[in-house]
C-alpha cells in the first residue's frame, strides 16, 4: 500500500450527488485479471466523447464540457465531492482508477462505506469535512484557478493556503496503517496464533461451520 | 443484556478487539466470483500465501457468463480470460468451484442460499456489495473489496469496526400484486440512498415475518441500496424449514444442534437500536423508479417529479439530471412511459418465486409489439430447472419472452445482454445508475409482476389492474 502523511495538490471539483462507482470505473473494464491500467478509463462515460471498450486502440476524443478535460485542473491530486460518493458496487477497480489517475485524496462530505474502507486500503484517502465548508470549497475552486488543498493525515486537519479549513476523523488503527504504508494481511497474520484459538473454539460450539467438505457432498 | 441480532452475530465472531474498536472479525464463509478475485489470487501467489481455510470458501462465475448458446463457449476474449482465470486460480488454491456447465452455477447470491452454504450465525463475505442478500438467513453478510477478498483468504479474518444498529419495522399485509421489492423500493425512498450509511439494517415486523426466504433475500439484497451494508432478518421456521436438506447444510444429529443453536440469532426484546422507524405496507402501491439513483422512485399511480419544487440545490440539480438521462418531463404520468426492454433476472428477483410470479401475470397473453426484447434469466441452473419442471419456460416462450441461460445478465450488462443507447427497460435488478445496463441505457426498476406486466402493455402499468 501506498504511504499516505500530507498531500499538497491541486482541486478539481466534481460537482454531482451519489456518484457511483459504475460512473468512476464503468463495468467493461473490471474483465481485467491485473491491477494497473484503469486510470484511463477513469470516469469513461463522462470523460469521452465516443463508448469505450477494454483493448481499444483508436484514439478517443475527450468531452472538453467534463470538470477533468478543463486545462487549468490538469495534474490535480485531491478530487472535491458531493455527498454519498462511491456508492454501489464494491469494485475496488474504483480506487485503483484514480489513484492511477492520479488523485491521492478525496473531500467530500460523506463517502459510501464499501467506497471509504477500500480506499484506506489502498493509501487514498477519503476525507470527511461538514457540508458546509465543502459547499465553500466548491465556490473558492470555482472563483481561484490553481486553487490548493494542503491534506495533512498526521494533524487530521486540511489547509488551504496556510489556513486552517477544518479538522477530519479517522480511525486511529487506519491512521497508523496509511502512515506507514501497511496492510491489513501482514498484522492479521501477526496475530495467527489467536485466530486459531478462536477456531478451536468455535469448532466445538459450532461444528457444522467446520464439517469437511467431502462429508457434505 | 438483550442485544440485537447484529451485535450478537458481531460478538461471536470477534477474535481480537483493538483499543480504538477495530476488531479482527472471523469469517466462516467466503463466496467468490470472477471479477473481483484475480487481483487477490495474484497478490497470493506473489507473497508466496496459501488460503487459511479452502473450505470455508465457493466460487461461482456469474457476471461475465454468456446467458446463450453456452456450448459454443464464450466469444468476448476478455471475458473468456476472466473466468478461465478464475477456473485456474480455484484448482490451483483448492477452492471448490461450480463450473459454467454445472447445473448448480447461478448468480453467487442465489446459488448460496440454494446450496446451503449461507447458514444462519455466520460471517458471509463476497466480493459484491449485494453480499447483504445472505443476511436474510440472520447472518451477517457484505460486500468487500479486493484487498479484503485477498485478506480473508489468507487469514479467515478482517479488520472492521463495528456498525451502528437500524431496525425497519414493516407492518400490516402486503395487497395482492404487492411485493417484497416494492417494499425494498419504498423503503429506499423513505431512507434514500445514503440514508443506512454506517449501519446494519434489521428488518422486522409482520410484513417481514410474511415473507418466504425469497422475499427477504430481495430485501436484504437492496438494503446496500439504502446504503447499509447488512440487511438482517431474524431466523424463524420460515428460515429453518428453507434450509433444511440443502446440501451444505448440517444433517442428522449436527442438524437438530444447529437448529437450536440458529433460534437464538434475534434481537432480544429489550434490545436497543441506534435507530428505528416503521413504516405500514397496508396501502402500499407497486413501485416504479424514474431517475439514475433508487431513491428516485415513484409509486405506480405517481408521475415524474418537478425539479423545481426541490429547494435544495444539489438534490435539484442530480433531479433535473437524472430527468434529462431518463428523458423524462416532469408531470408524466409513469403509466405513460413506454418500455423498449424487459429484463426479469439478477440476484435481486431471479429465484423461483419471482419466475413464477412473473409467470402468472404472462401466462396466455403475448409481449406488446413495441417491446424489441424480453429476456428471462433464471438465477442459477436449479431455478431454470426447476421452473421448467413446471413448465414456467414454455409459458414465457409462448408470450415472446427470451429463456435464457444463469448468470447477471442484464442486471450490469457485462455479458452480451446489454441495452443499446436510449433504450428503456422495465428492469428487476437493483441498481438504475446511469449506463448500468449498457452506455445511454435507461433502468427503470420494478418488481418481477410489474415488469412482466409491462412487457405485455408496452409501458408501465399498475399490475393490481391488468388482469
Ligand atoms: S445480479 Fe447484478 S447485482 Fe447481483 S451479483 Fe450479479 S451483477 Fe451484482
Amino acid at each position: 500500500m501506498q504511504r499516505f502523511e500530507k498531500e499538497t495538490g491541486l482541486v478539481v471539483p466534481l460537482d454531482r450527488l451519489n456518484v457511483d462507482t459504475d460512473a468512476i470505473i464503468p463495468k467493461q473494464f473490471l474483465k481485467a485479471v491485473g491491477r494497473t491500467g484503469f486510470g484511463a478509463n477513469l470516469f469513461d462515460n463522462w470523460r469521452y466523447l465516443d463508448p469505450g471498450e477494454p483493448g481499444q486502440e483508436v484514439p478517443r476524443r475527450p468531452n472538453p464540457d467534463f470538470v477533468l478535460n478543463k486545462p487549468r485542473y490538469r495534474g490535480a491530486s485531491i478530487l472535491l465531492a458531493r455527498g454519498n460518493f462511491g456508492c454501489g458496487s464494491s469494485r475496488e477497480h474504483a480506487p485503483w482508477a484514480l489513484l492511477e489517475y492520479g488523485i491521492r485524496a478525496i473531500v467530500a462530505p460523506s463517502f459510501a462505506d464499501i467506497f471509504y474502507n477500500n480506499s484506506l486500503k489502498n493509501g487514498l484517502l477519503p476525507v470527511v469535512l461538514p457540508e458546509a465548508v465543502v459547499d465553500r470549497l466548491f465556490q473558492a475552486v470555482e472563483a481561484e484557478a490553481g486553487y490548493s488543498l494542503t491534506i495533512d493525515l498526521r494533524a487530521q486537519r486540511v489547509f488551504a493556503n496556510g489556513e486552517d479549513i477544518g479538522g477530519f476523523a479517522i480511525d486511529p488503527f487506519r491512521k497508523e496503517c496509511l502512515l506507514n504504508g501497511l496492510d491489513d494481511i501482514g498484522w492479521t497474520l501477526a496475530h495467527e496464533a489467536d485466530i486459531r484459538e478462536y477456531e478451536v473454539r468455535r469448532r466445538r460450539e459450532a461444528p457444522w461451520l467446520f464439517a469437511p467438505e467431502e462429508a457434505r457432498s | 443484556m438483550a442485544k440485537t441480532l447484529y451485535e450478537k452475530l458481531w460478538d461471536s465472531h470477534v477474535v481480537r478487539e483493538l483499543a480504538d474498536g477495530t476488531c479482527l472479525i472471523y469469517i466462516d464463509r467466503h463466496l467468490v466470483h470472477e471479477v473481483t478475485s484475480p487481483q487477490a489470487f495474484a497478490g497470493l501467489r506473489a507473497r508466496g500465501r496459501r488460503l487459511w481455510r479452502a473450505d470455508a470458501n465457493l466460487a461461482v462465475a456469474d457476471h461475465n457468463v454468456p446467458t446463450k448458446d453456452r456450448a459454443l463457449g464464450i466469444s468476448d476474449p476478455t471475458s473468456r480470460l476472466q473466468i478461465e482465470t478464475l477456473d485456474r486460480n480455484c484448482r490451483e488454491f483448492h477452492v471448490p468451484l461450480f463450473a459454467m456447465d454445472d447445473v448448480r452455477q447461478g448468480i453467487v447470491h442465489v446459488m448460496g442460499p440454494e446450496q446451503g452454504a449461507t447458514l444462519p450465525g455466520m460471517t458471509i463475505v463476497c466480493g459484491d456489495s449485494h453480499t447483504s442478500t445472505h443476511g436474510a438467513f440472520g447472518a451477517l453478510a457484505y460486500g468487500i473489496g479486493t484487498s479484503e477478498v485477498e485478506q480473508v483468504m489468507a487469514t479467515q479474518c478482517l479488520l472492521q469496526k463495528r456498525s451502528r444498529t437500524m431496525r425497519v419495522r414493516l407492518e400490516g399485509t402486503l395487497r395482492s400484486g404487492v411485493g417484497a421489492k416494492d417494499m425494498a423500493l419504498a423503503v429506499i425512498g423513505r431512507l434514500g440512498t445514503a440514508g443506512g450509511t454506517g449501519y446494519a439494517i434489521e428488518f422486522a415486523g409482520s410484513a417481514v415475518r410474511a415473507l418466504s426466504m425469497e422475499g427477504r433475500m430481495t430485501l436484504c439484497n437492496m438494503a446496500i441500496e439504502a446504503g447499509a451494508r447488512a440487511g438482517l432478518v431474524g431466523v424463524d421456521d420460515t428460515t429453518i424449514a428453507y434450509l433444511a436438506g440443502r446440501p451444505f447444510a448440517p444433517s442428522g444429529a449436527l442438524w437438530d444442534r444447529a437448529v437450536a443453536d440458529w433460534r437464538g440469532y434475534v434481537s432480544d426484546a429489550e434490545a436497543p437500536f441506534d435507530r428505528e422507524w416503521d413504516m405500514s405496507v397496508d396501502d402500499l402501491a407497486p413501485q416504479v423508479t424514474f431517475g439514475t439513483s433508487p431513491e428516485m422512485v415513484v409509486p405506480i399511480e405517481g408521475r415524474v417529479p418537478d425539479p423545481a419544487a426541490e429547494k435544495d440545490p444539489a438534490r435539484r440539480d442530480a433531479l433535473a439530471a437524472a430527468l434529462d438521462y431518463m428523458d423524462l418531463r416532469p408531470g408524466t404520468a409513469m403509466t405513460d412511459v413506454p418500455v423498449d426492454v424487459v429484463f426479469i433476472g439478477s440476484c435481486t428477483n431471479a429465484r423461483i418465486e419471482d419466475l413464477r410470479a412473473a409467470a402468472r401475470v404472462v401466462d396466455g397473453r403475448r409481449v406488446a409489439p413495441g417491446v424489441r426484447r424480453a429476456l428471462v434469466v433464471p438465477g442459477s441452473g436449479l431455478v431454470k430447472r426447476a421452473a421448467e419442471a413446471e413448465g414456467l419456460d414454455r409459458v414465457f416462450i409462448a408470450a415472446g419472452f427470451e429463456w435464457r441461460e444463469p448468470g447477471c445478465s442484464m442486471c450490469l450488462a457485462m455479458n452480451a445482454d446489454r441495452l443499446e443507447s436510449g433504450e428503456r427497460c422495465a428492469s428487476t435488478s437493483n441498481r438504475n445508475f446511469e449506463g448500468r445496463q449498457g452506455q445511454g441505457g435507461r433502468t427503470h426498476l420494478v418488481s418481477p409482476q410489474m415488469a412482466a406486466a409491462a412487457a405485455i402493455a408496452g409501458h408501465f402499468v399498475d399490475v393490481r389492474r391488468q388482469s
